[in-house]
């Protein structure tokens, strides 16, 4: 390996990297087993009546190889099993961006939206500079409070739907238990939609970035971002 | 920038490695994996039963005009099951309780008539609104007296040896019925004729149709569905 010119920084504390990958693999158990859920019925609404929604998925088996838990009832115990580390991870992860204060550097306000476009105009090319940032770019804060609110919204409608009479009130918040499960379907995509784009970026604009989530260390070309 | 060449792919089947081999070929785990996730469910069965249930919370009612147009029903037994004209029938109701009893259709008919339009929710993600009519569980408890040692009730049917167990306070709650109506009609034998369990608080396999006994004990029963691995307490 040769002398890379860039410092070394430290990146990640201990904490994001467990999380992180934590989180990568419960999510793709709770997905796993969430589409094993999904075949007992492949439709979104009553029996004879279907929710006016797309769902190109519409009668759809997915094949055994991306499925958890064997039928339904292992699917439903992976999937329950699985809530518990996966909702855990995600209050620690939340909880220590807000004792350290570190939300700050992640959640996307109003203020970010024209950084935003700025950032979207350098990737396409259509801009010359690296507009100035912080820790992340403008992108990233929407990309990371997105996924944030993903997070939230997955763990909310899969209560909506495992307790629709105790948590009535959340199912309705969803607009009722066929579309809380419609929801929580979709969040599925959008994770997947979320995580080949993290992974494309992470290898095509800036690989040093995949050790730093391994070791805490960052020795990249943007170093400046702490 | 630059495309995404073969040691990127090479780097990616190293993540999705793993990944696809935890989800990999419908693995259901093993036994070692099985027992733990059993452990996990009665868990959730605690939390279910202790932390998010209500005995008095209602489930919603609907307008009879929100029927579904079907209502699907099923059965273990490979035939609808269906009693012999000649064979008498009633329900047997004892374990732990002061005055065991049988009620006959017309007996259980004579007690006051609950009538509600609900939600049914089956444990494979579909649902359907119906109307179910039938007596109060807690007015037939009230006959036959449970004991202070009555913590589960088991209920047995004559579809091939299909049962179910429930938590008190589930079968307590005021929409738990014993129901012999249908839609405004008699029960059918597809929905469990003459006298099944109905409850809008949990979902379907805990339903227990073509009922033939109701025993009030002191240990968890399990169930048909439950002994192989779905969740226990099915509250929704």
């Amino acid at each position: 390996m040769t002398e890379s010119p860039y410092p070394r920084v430290k990146r990640h504390s201990g904490l994001v990297r467990l999380t992180h990958w934590l989180n990568a693999i419960v999510l793709t158990g709770m997905i796993a087993s969430g589409l094993q859920i999904y075949v007992a019925f492949r439709h979104f609404g009553t029996t004879v009546t279907r929710l006016p929604v797309p769902n190109p998925f519409d009668g759809y088996v997915f094949p055994k190889a991306v499925r958890l838990g064997g039928w339904l009832a292992g699917g439903l115990n992976w999937h329950f099993a699985l809530a518990w580390p996966l909702v855990i991870t995600g209050l620690a992860y939340l909880g220590f961006l807000i004792v350290t204060g570190q939300w700050r550097e992640l959640l996307f306000r109003p203020r970010d939206i024209k950084p935003a476009i700025e950032m979207q105009l350098y990737y396409l090319r259509l801009r010359k500079e690296h507009p100035p940032q912080g820790k992340h770019n403008a992108l990233q804060k929407g990309a990371y409070t997105f996924i944030v609110a993903l997070g939230a919204i997955s763990v909310l409608s899969g209560f909506a739907i495992y307790k629709p009479v105790q948590l009535s009130w959340l199912t309705t918040l969803f607009g009722g238990f066929e579309f809380a499960r419609y929801w929580h379907f979709v969040a599925v995509w959008l994770f997947i939609a979320f995580t080949i784009v993290h992974v494309a970026a992470v290898l095509l604009a800036d690989r040093a970035s995949l050790p730093s989530m391994i070791t805490g260390w960052y020795r990249g070309k943007f170093p400046s971002h702490d | 920038m630059t495309s995404l060449d073969r040691r990127d792919f090479l780097r990616l089947g190293l993540v999705a490695g793993p990944a696809s081999l935890v989800a990999g070929c419908g693995w259901d785990g093993g036994p070692f994996v099985k027992s733990r996730l059993a452990t996990m469910s009665r868990l959730n069965d605690w939390v279910g039963e202790n932390i998010l249930q209500s005995s008095t919370r209602l489930a919603r009612v609907y307008p009879v005009t929100a029927r579904s147009s079907a209502m699907p029903g099923y059965h273990i037994s490979r035939d609808v099951p269906t009693l012999e004209i000649e064979t008498p029938w009633a329900l047997e109701i004892g374990g732990e309780v002061r005055a065991p009893t049988a009620l006959t259709l017309e007996m259980l008919q004579q007690l006051p008539r609950i009538t509600y339009t609900v939600k049914h929710h089956c444990v494979e993600g579909w649902t359907a609104v119906a109307t179910w009519s039938g007596v109060a569980f807690s007015a037939v408890a009230a006959l036959v007296q449970p004991t202070d040692r009555a913590r589960f009730v088991r209920f047995d049917s004559f579809d091939n040896g299909y049962y179910n167990g429930w938590d008190m306070a589930s079968a307590m709650h005021p929409q738990t019925l014993l129901a012999y109506g249908f839609n405004d009609r008699p029960l059918m034998p597809d929905h469990g004729a003459p006298l099944r369990l109905y409850s809008p608080i949990k979902l379907g396999y805990k339903l227990t149709k073509y009922l033939t006994r109701v025993t009030f004990t002191a240990t968890r029963p399990g169930g048909y569905w439950e002994d192989q691995g779905y969740p226990w307490l099915g509250g929704i």
